[in-house]
């Protein structure tokens, strides 16, 4: 059994500060980790290894640096890494982000394909049912269990206030939520291997398919303006509101805030 | 080639034959900008047994239903859905195209944008037609929610996006409102179906971990006794939140310690966090101050609470609180209705 797991480095969000004069993002310093979904998809890969003797590859979308996510990967005990990186790929939104991995895909041997149901740096839990669809494979997203029966997998897929038991034959691509698997640390000696492996890079050249789809060019989507919601100034105090007037001033905020 | 591409369609949601309340919400959305562009607003349901909510969309702000009745539609499965969704996108041509961001939602929007070649856009808050061209300008939080990035998607039909639930506000219910109810036919065959659904199992909610709330009602030392904290969870219900504490109060045996909040406790990072009668020690703020939006009640004009509160009201949680959780009762009587 063939396993892919799709991983992306993300800034550990939770670590973002904002800089509360200019109300910008403070980036230096954040740390990169391997994105919380993907991580518990990585689990769900090398539990079937340890269990079925399944081949994990790790794959990764991103600049050169990314190679420090597939290490960790390696670490954590997958086999072999992938990094597929290029200029012509900077810019894409997740159409184009997709199409890329699933032409890189179509270049390696799978029978079931894993990716987080969303990163935390973008949250759009779109790019795993894209790839699906680039491949014209099945999909299952929001996955919080899974095993394995012959050729088929038996997952739990959850839905707001209930899950449903599904069979799936494989080649397919799930999407794993961070409750499908408390991810292992890596170990001592994954460690040291993890460095003398060699990560193979693929780039523009290794894959069928036009510069015209892929990248910034690619995108069906422009982010025409980003901006902060502004930095958390110290918020505001009422001294001198009745119990009634205090009532309602929270909940025009709250209303504000979406909260209502 | 938007000249081909006509009107505002939105994704009805049903589950167990019943229309999701986003679904109304981004019918409401949808009239708005349709009324900017002076075009109409299209619902479309795929499911089995829906006849009966059909109406309701109309009464809700929708100019015309458009549904797919299939016994194999009757539970969502992802192939069945895009494929039928598709043939009505391909059929009528939608200028926009919006979906709630829900589990189902996200996962049949990207399948069909992808389809489509077309962009989509996820878990927006905000949505704006373009004065210039017409466009749909979709704002999303991203970036763990520190940004909000506006975006567009200019050469591509039909514009797409899932929008978060609880955003968008319904337009109001009109009993008289009538339209055109169209029903269409899409073949789904054996291949379609490319899993099998063997259960659908129905999650109670059992008892909640603080961690997992969105909105927190928080009480401290000055609420007094443990009774008042009936006054936290009147608040907390109306919200869908759950009540929490301060270690005073877990000190105290008022409240379990799974309820802790503070470095000794649980740090939780709800949408909402209301802090009631908690000074605020540094202790407490480490396992709170990241919440998304803080509401300090505290007698205490000093507590240093207030520091991290977004809004902080000085005055008597006792007298405060039960005219909160009526005046939220009014706010969402309004929203809903």
């Amino acid at each position: 059994m063939k396993i892919i797991v799709c991983i992306k480095q993300v800034p550990d969000t939770t670590e973002v500060k904002l800089d509360p004069k200019t109300g910008t993002l403070i980036r230096e310093g954040v740390p990169s980790i391997i994105n919380p979904d993907d991580k518990s998809g990585l689990e769900a890969a090398l539990k079937l290894k340890d269990e079925y003797n399944a081949h994990v590859t790790a794959l990764t979308m991103g600049p050169p640096q990314a190679d420090v996510a597939l290490r960790e990967a390696l670490a954590m005990g997958a086999d072999d890494a992938v990094l597929l990186t290029d200029r012509a790929f900077a810019g894409a939104d997740t159409w184009a982000t997709s199409l890329t991995l699933a032409k890189a895909l179509e270049k390696m041997e799978y029978d079931l394909i894993i990716t987080g149901r969303q990163a935390i740096d973008g949250d759009t839990a779109q790019v795993g049912p894209e790839i699906a669809e680039h491949l014209g494979l099945p999909h299952i997203s929001y996955v919080e269990g899974l095993e394995k029966e012959d050729n088929n997998l038996i997952v739990k897929r959850k839905f707001e206030d209930e899950y449903h038991k599904i069979r799936i034959k494989m080649p397919c691509l799930i999407t794993a939520l961070t409750e499908l698997n408390e991810p292992r640390y890596m170990n001592v000696a994954g460690v040291y291997d993890a460095y003398k492996k060699e990560i193979k890079i693929m780039t523009f050249d290794d894959l069928d398919i036009d510069k015209e789809e892929i990248g910034l060019k690619g995108s069906p989507t422009r982010v025409k303006k980003s901006f902060t919601k502004g930095a958390k100034a110290a918020g505001k105090l009422y001294t001198d509101l009745d119990a009634n007037e205090a009532a309602k001033l929270i909940v025009e905020k709250l209303k504000e805030k979406f909260i209502i | 080639m938007s000249k081909d591409y006509k009107g505002v369609f939105v994704y009805v949601e049903q589950r167990d034959r019943k229309v999701q309340n986003v679904s109304l919400e981004l019918i409401g959305k949808a009239k708005e900008l349709a009324e900017t562009l002076k075009e109409e607003v299209t619902a479309v349901v795929l499911g089995y047994k829906i006849q009966e909510q059909l109406n309701k969309l109309l009464q809700y702000g929708a100019d015309n239903v458009i549904y797919v009745e299939n016994e194999k539609l009757d539970i969502y499965m992802t192939e069945p859905y895009t494929k039928a969704l598709v043939k009505v996108i391909k059929t009528k041509k939608p200028e926009m195209m919006l979906y709630g961001a829900t589990a189902i939602g996200r996962d049949l929007a990207p399948r069909i944008a992808c389809r489509m070649k077309t962009g989509l856009t996820a878990d927006c808050t905000g949505l704006d037609i373009n004065e210039e061209n017409n466009n749909l300008m979709m704002t999303r939080p991203a970036f763990g929610g520190n940004i909000m990035a506006t975006i567009e998607c200019p050469d591509h039909r039909p514009q797409m996006a899932t929008v978060r639930p609880g955003v968008m506000k319904k337009a109001e219910f009109d009993e008289n409102r009538t339209g055109n109810i169209e029903k269409m036919d899409v073949e789904i065959t054996k291949e379609d179906m490319t899993y099998e659904i063997i259960e659908v199992v129905k999650e109670k909610k059992e008892k909640m971990d603080i961690q997992e709330a969105v909105v927190l009602v928080s009480g401290g030392r000055g609420v007094g006794k443990p009774e008042k904290f009936e006054l936290l969870k009147n608040v907390a219900d109306e919200l869908g939140g759950m009540v929490s504490a301060s270690r005073a109060v877990i000190d105290s045996g008022w409240k379990a310690k799974d309820y802790q909040v503070g470095q000794t406790g649980k740090t939780v990072r709800p949408d909402l966090y209301v802090a009631c009668g908690i000074s605020g020690a540094i202790q407490h703020l480490a396992g709170m101050e990241e919440s998304e939006f803080i509401v300090a009640i505290n007698k205490d004009e000093t507590a240093p609470i207030f520091e991290v509160a977004d809004v902080g009201v000085v005055g008597d949680l006792n007298k405060v609180l039960p005219l909160l959780a009526e005046e939220i009762k009014k706010a969402k009587l309004e929203k809903y209705n």
